[in-house]
C-alpha cells in the first residue's frame, strides 16, 4: 500500500474524530470549563494579594491544565473501545502507531488548543506580567501535546479495564511531573525577567521524545488491552 | 503499508500480484489460511486445543459450539487480535503475527460489536472503514445499496434499527478488497430477508475465490462453497 493511502487514512480518521467531537460539543467544553473554573477559584480562595497570586499563578495554571487534560484523556479511546471501532483500528492495513497519532492530534485540537487560547485571560486574572503570559502560552503550546501523547499511552493500557479511570491518574500524573516543573518554572523565570530558552528547549525535547515514542507505545498498549 | 522487498516480505504479498485473485476463480494457489495446534485457555479453562484446519480460496469455515465454547476467541485469534496459547495461524505459509498489517490488508472482521460509530452517518462510517483497509472497487454508496440501506446514507447511525446497524457493519466488508472475511455471528438481529441477503453476499465472496470464517447459532445455508464445519463443543 502506498503512503498516499496512509495519508488518506490519517486525514479521514482525524476528520472523523473532529466530527464526532463537534457532535458532542458538551463533552468537548467540559475540560475547558474545568480549567477556567479551577484557576479562577484560586484568587477567590487566596484573596486579593497580587504578589501572592503572581507567585503561585504559573503553577496554578499549569496544574489546572494538567488536571483538565487528565479529565479528557479517557475520551481518546473509551468510546472506540466500546463500539468496536478500536478493534478495526488494530486490524487496519496501516501501521497502528500512525493512526493513533491521528487520534491524539484530534484530541489535542479539541482539548489542548482551547486551553492555550483561554490561558492569556487566566494570566491576567492572576496578575501575571505580559512577558510571563507570552511564555505561558508558549509552554502550553509545546506542553499540551505532550499531555495528550503521554496520556494516550496510559489510556491505551487502561481502556480494557472497567474502572480504568482511577488507575489512569496514578499512571499518568507522575509522567507529567517533569513537564510541570519545567513549564511552571519557565513562566516564573520569565516573570522575573530572566531568559527562559533553556526551559523551552527542554520542553521541546520532551515534545519530540513523546511525539516519536508514545505512538509506538500506545499501539503496543492497545494490542495488550484488546487481546 | 509498504510491500517493499527491503522489508523482507515474500513477493507473494505484493498487492499487484495478489489483488486480481478476487476477480477470478482460483483453486490452485498457495493462498491459504492454515491453523496448526491452536490452543486457547481462558480463566484456567482450556477452551480448545490441538485445533487444526486449512482454509483454501473459495472455501468457508463454519464454527459451531455452545455459548462460551471459544468461537469468538478462535475468530479473534484468526484475526490476530488475540494470541493463541499454543500453535500458530499461518497465512500463505507465514505466521500472521509476523505479517502484521500485511495480513490485515487481506482480512476484514465483523465482530460482536459492530465497529461502527453511532454518531456518524452510514456513509461517513463506510468512508472511514474503506480508508482503514484496502479500498475496493465498490463505493460506499453502492455498498449501502447492496445491503438495502439505500436512502439511509445521511441518517445518523444511532437512529437506525439494530438490524440495520448490523447490515451497515456487514457493508464494511464490501467497501474493502479483502480476501478473508472473519465474521462473528453475522446474522444477529437480522430479519429473514436480511439473513438471505447476507448469505448471498457470503456466496458471492466465496464464489470469487474469497475465504470465509464464520460463527453462527443459526443454520447457514450456503449452496456452492465447500464448507468445513468445526464443532468446538464436541
Amino acid at each position: 500500500m502506498t503512503s498516499d493511502s496512509l495519508t488518506r487514512a490519517f486525514a479521514l480518521l482525524l476528520k472523523r474524530d473532529l466530527l464526532l467531537a463537534m457532535r458532542h460539543r458538551a463533552e468537548m467544553i467540559n475540560p475547558l470549563l474545568f480549567f477556567v473554573l479551577v484557576t479562577s477559584l484560586f484568587p477567590l480562595g487566596i484573596g486579593a494579594y497580587p504578589e501572592l497570586l503572581r507567585a503561585v499563578g504559573p503553577g496554578v495554571i499549569w496544574v489546572a491544565a494538567l488536571l483538565a487534560a487528565l479529565l479528557s484523556l479517557d475520551g481518546i479511546f473509551r468510546s472506540d473501545f466500546e463500539d468496536g471501532t478500536l478493534e478495526q483500528l488494530l486490524l487496519s492495513s496501516h501501521p497502528v502507531s500512525v493512526l493513533v497519532l491521528a487520534k491524539v492530534l484530534a484530541h489535542w485540537l479539541v482539548t489542548g488548543l482551547p486551553l492555550l487560547l483561554v490561558a492569556p485571560l487566566l494570566g491576567i486574572l492572576l496578575d501575571l506580567p505580559v512577558d510571563a503570559i507570552r511564555i505561558l502560552m508558549l509552554t502550553l503550546l509545546l506542553g499540551t501535546p505532550v499531555l495528550s501523547l503521554l496520556g494516550a499511552v496510559g489510556v491505551a493500557l487502561t481502556v480494557g479495564l472497567r474502572k480504568g479511570g482511577k488507575i489512569l491518574s496514578l499512571l499518568v500524573l507522575p509522567l507529567y511531573v517533569p513537564l510541570l516543573i519545567f513549564a511552571a518554572n519557565a513562566v516564573d523565570t520569565a516573570a522575573a525577567g530572566l531568559p527562559v530558552s533553556a526551559h523551552l528547549l527542554f520542553i521541546s525535547a520532551l515534545l519530540v521524545l513523546a511525539l516519536s515514542l508514545s505512538p509506538l507505545a500506545t499501539a503496543a498498549a492497545l494490542r495488550i488491552s484488546l487481546s | 503499508m509498504g510491500q517493499t522487498t527491503g522489508k523482507g516480505y515474500d513477493y507473494r504479498f505484493s498487492p499487484s500480484i495478489h489483488r486480481p485473485l478476487l476477480n477470478q476463480t482460483v483453486s490452485q494457489n498457495n493462498l491459504s489460511l492454515e491453523a496448526t495446534g491452536l490452543e486457547c485457555i481462558r480463566d484456567d479453562r482450556t477452551l480448545f486445543s490441538d485445533l487444526e484446519f486449512t482454509l483454501n480460496p473459495g472455501e468457508a469455515l463454519i464454527l459451531e459450539g455452545r455459548n462460551g465454547s471459544g468461537k469468538t476467541s478462535l475468530l479473534r485469534i484468526l484475526c490476530g487480535i488475540r494470541l493463541p496459547d499454543a500453535g500458530s495461524v499461518r497465512w500463505c505459509g507465514t505466521d500472521i503475527t509476523r505479517l502484521g498489517p500485511d495480513y490485515h490488508e487481506h482480512t476484514a472482521y465483523v465482530g460482536h460489536r459492530d465497529g461502527i460509530k453511532l454518531d456518524l452517518t452510514p456513509l461517513e462510517n463506510l468512508a472511514v472503514a474503506r480508508a482503514l483497509g484496502t479500498p475496493g472497487e465498490t463505493s460506499p454508496t453502492a455498498a449501502l445499496e447492496q445491503v438495502e440501506l439505500y436512502g439511509y446514507e445521511d441518517v445518523l447511525t444511532r437512529n437506525l434499527s439494530a438490524g440495520q446497524q448490523r447490515r451497515l457493519a456487514l457493508a464494511r466488508l464490501l467497501v474493502t478488497d479483502s480476501l478473508l472475511w472473519i465474521l462473528d455471528e453475522p446474522f444477529t438481529s437480522l430479519d429473514r430477508r436480511g439473513i438471505a441477503l447476507v448469505e448471498s453476499l457470503l456466496e458471492q465472496h466465496t464464489g470469487k475465490g474469497g475465504l470465509l470464517a464464520v460463527t453462527s447459532h443459526h443454520a447457514i445455508n450456503l449452496d456452492n462453497p465447500p464448507v468445513q464445519t468445526i464443532n468446538l463443543s464436541a
